[in-house]
Formats: C-alpha cells, sequence, structure tokens
C-alpha cells in the first residue's frame, strides 16, 4: 500500500488560542476547530513524514487507539481537510513553498 | 442663399459629485443626474464631507431599471488589478492603484450602498479593520459593540438606549485599528430602526453577544469562543486568499485586545444599567 503524505496548505489561515487550533479555508472562508487529534494530524504535517508514521509516533503514542483504526481514521480527516484546501495530500512527499500575495495595494 | 444654422454637435455636461466619508474615508461619487446626487445627500446626510481630496472616486453611470434577481449572490474578486463588485442590480470596478473606479445601477440608494460597504470591507481588512453585525454605541468616551444575527437584539437594544448614549448604528459596526486600540466609527448603514448612526467614533470598550433572556447579566466566554462568535458575524464578501487571511488575523488580534462577553437581557431600558 502506498504512503500517503500531508502537508499544511500555507494559504490556509491558522491560529492556537489557549489550546484551541482553528483554521479557516481561503477558498470559502469555512472555519474549522480542530480536537486534540486533528491539532496533531496539523502539527505534524510537514509534507515529508508519512501519515503513517504520523498516527504512530505521535496519535498512538498519545491515545489509546489501534493503529489500523487510527490510521483509518487519520487519512479520512486528511481528505476532509484537503477538500477544504486546509491540508494537501500526496503519495509522494509535498515541497510547496509558501508564494507570496501580489500587490494589491 | 439659404443659411443653414448647424446643430450644435456636442454639449457640455455638467459633471457633479459629492464626498461620502464613513470611518474617515472618504469617497467621492461623480454622477451627472442631479436628481441622484439629491437622492445621495439625503441618504448619507452627516457623511458628507467638504472634504477637496478622496480616497477613492467612483463615476456612478445611471441605467433604466430592468427585471433583476433580488436573490442573486454578491461576487467579489480581484484580477489583473482591479476589483471587480457585482450583483443583480449593480456592476463595479474599482483600481486601488488609481484610486478610481465606476458603477452601473439605476437611481436607487441601496446598490450604491451595497458598494461602499464592499469597498469599506475590502480597505478595512488590508488595514487591520472590519465591518461587524452589530449595533454600536458610544458612553462616556467609551464604545460598546452589540454583535449578533438577526433578531438577537441589535435594533432593540439600540432603541432602549437612554438620552446619554451616542448611537453608532443598529446594523453595522465600522471597526479600524489604530495604534494599540480599536476604535469603532459611525456609518449610516442601518437595520431595522431605519436610524442613521452619528458621525462620530471613540475606542471601543466592550464587545457583547448579544443573546435575549429572562434576566440581565454579563457573563464571560473563552477566547475561543469569542473569536469563533467574531468571525462569524464579520461581514465579507470577496473570495480572496490574502484577505481572508488578513481579516482572520484581524479577528484574534481584536480579541486579545478587547474583552468580550455575551450579554443576556430582557427587552426594557434596565439592560443599560450594565453598560458604561
Amino acid at each position: 500500500m502506498s504512503k500517503l503524505y500531508v502537508a499544511r496548505n500555507p494559504r490556509a489561515a491558522a491560529r492556537s488560542l489557549d489550546g484551541e487550533m482553528m483554521i479557516m479555508s481561503s477558498r470559502d472562508s469555512t472555519l474549522f476547530t480542530l480536537n486534540k487529534t486533528a491539532t496533531i494530524l496539523w502539527q505534524s504535517a510537514d509534507g515529508t513524514t508519512p501519515l503513517d508514521e504520523i498516527v504512530e509516533k505521535r496519535i498512538c503514542a498519545e491515545f489509546e487507539v489501534a493503529p489500523t483504526e487510527a490510521l483509518a481514521d487519520a487519512q479520512t480527516l486528511a481528505r476532509e481537510l484537503a477538500g477544504h484546501e486546509i491540508l494537501q495530500i500526496s503519495e509522494t512527499p509535498i515541497t510547496t513553498p509558501k508564494q507570496p500575495f501580489g500587490d494589491k495595494w | 442663399m439659404i443659411e443653414l444654422s448647424l446643430p450644435q454637435l456636442t454639449t457640455e455636461v455638467e459633471r457633479l459629485s459629492l464626498v461620502i466619508e464613513i470611518g474617515g474615508m472618504p469617497v467621492r461619487v461623480h454622477t451627472i443626474d442631479l436628481e441622484f446626487l439629491n437622492l445621495l445627500q439625503n441618504r448619507y446626510a452627516g457623511f458628507v464631507s467638504d472634504s477637496d481630496g478622496a480616497d477613492i472616486e467612483f463615476d456612478v453611470e445611471l441605467q433604466e431599471p430592468k427585471a433583476v434577481d433580488p436573490d442573486a449572490d454578491v461576487e467579489v474578486g480581484y484580477r489583473s488589478g482591479r476589483w471587480s463588485l457585482r450583483r443583480g442590480d449593480f456592476l463595479a470596478e474599482w483600481e486601488p492603484a488609481t484610486r478610481h473606479g465606476w458603477i452601473r445601477q439605476t437611481a436607487n440608494p441601496y446598490s450604491i450602498d451595497a458598494v461602499l460597504r464592499i469597498v469599506h470591507t475590502l480597505v478595512l481588512a488590508h488595514q487591520g479593520g472590519f465591518l461587524l453585525h452589530s449595533a454600536s454605541a458610544i458612553r462616556n468616551g467609551k464604545a460598546f459593540l452589540f454583535a449578533g444575527v438577526s433578531e438577537a437584539g441589535k435594533t432593540t437594544i439600540s432603541r432602549l438606549a437612554p438620552p446619554d448614549v451616542t448611537l453608532l448604528t443598529d446594523e453595522i459596526s465600522y471597526v479600524r485599528r489604530q495604534g494599540d486600540e480599536y476604535v469603532a466609527f459611525g456609518t449610516p448603514f442601518t437595520g431595522e430602526l431605519a436610524k442613521v448612526g452619528e458621525n462620530v467614533s471613540a475606542p471601543i470598550s466592550t464587545l457583547y453577544l448579544l443573546a435575549k433572556g429572562k434576566e440581565n447579566r454579563i457573563e464571560s466566554i473563552t477566547p475561543g469562543e469569542a473569536t469563533r462568535s467574531l468571525l462569524s458575524n464579520l461581514l465579507f464578501f470577496a473570495k480572496d486568499e490574502e484577505l481572508v487571511q488578513a481579516i482572520f488575523h484581524s479577528a484574534f488580534d481584536f480579541v486579545s485586545r478587547v474583552p468580550v462577553a455575551r450579554l443576556t437581557f430582557v427587552p426594557d431600558a434596565r439592560v443599560w444599567e450594565l453598560i458604561g
């Protein structure tokens, strides 16, 4: 089975406030408040660490959850967040430098 | 020989204009229609400025009425150096580099009102401010905002304000970042009260999230809840990544500097005993 890589979309707006991670999709302005598991996934989504490794080392290490079940949940979550262009997912490592915005003013 | 006199081939059309200054931002509107100019002067009474300069200039081209879809969504986008604003009842463009734009609409005050709101949201987002679905008022030199969705009580609390309170708006608050503080300005944007706000400003003391209840009380809320509520009440129309990010971070900055609390109230004047 091929690896899945996840990366934070540099176009998404994200802030942590009192332990709550809030992310807004720049595409449709939808606001997400991430739970602890999703926050770990977001923080670990560096584009080069495979999702199964994130699940094993970060999620299973913190929560009592079976690796297979945790990986399935993480894949579902990653695809959902990718649908809102908050995360990027790929079967190869992701290196997307942040592009500066054009000068509108 | 018969002498023919040719009709005049060109006529000079008088170009009329007025400056509408909301939130300290003067916008000059040009028109050739005196009746429309008078309509604007009445609509924006208290916000018409005698300023010579303007941050933005719009030429208004009036069209004959045609069937429009009243439920059509606003579309706002940026392309090739221009903002494009479109709704069923108007079409407008604005070029920030030249500070100039045009509006095509029928002779009514509602279309230009929507254009002005959108333009202010764009400029404010860039400058760290925003328009908010909230009533706002000044008491003892401090501004108080009362946010909430329709029926939350914005008009009710505005109507109940005692005489020492200066109403800034009962519908859409104008919030601008100035140094380390946020300042609320009066707006002509009205809700059910249909009363234009006073054209004054004051530093914001508190943002209250309105809820109607059986008693008057103020409750603290978490910063996360405050931020979510603030974001859900912001007016923003453009699907633009840069400005969405800007307004998102402005909401967090606002919550870090301005107290936010839930205000539950019964609809009578005693609620104002808790404010100010």
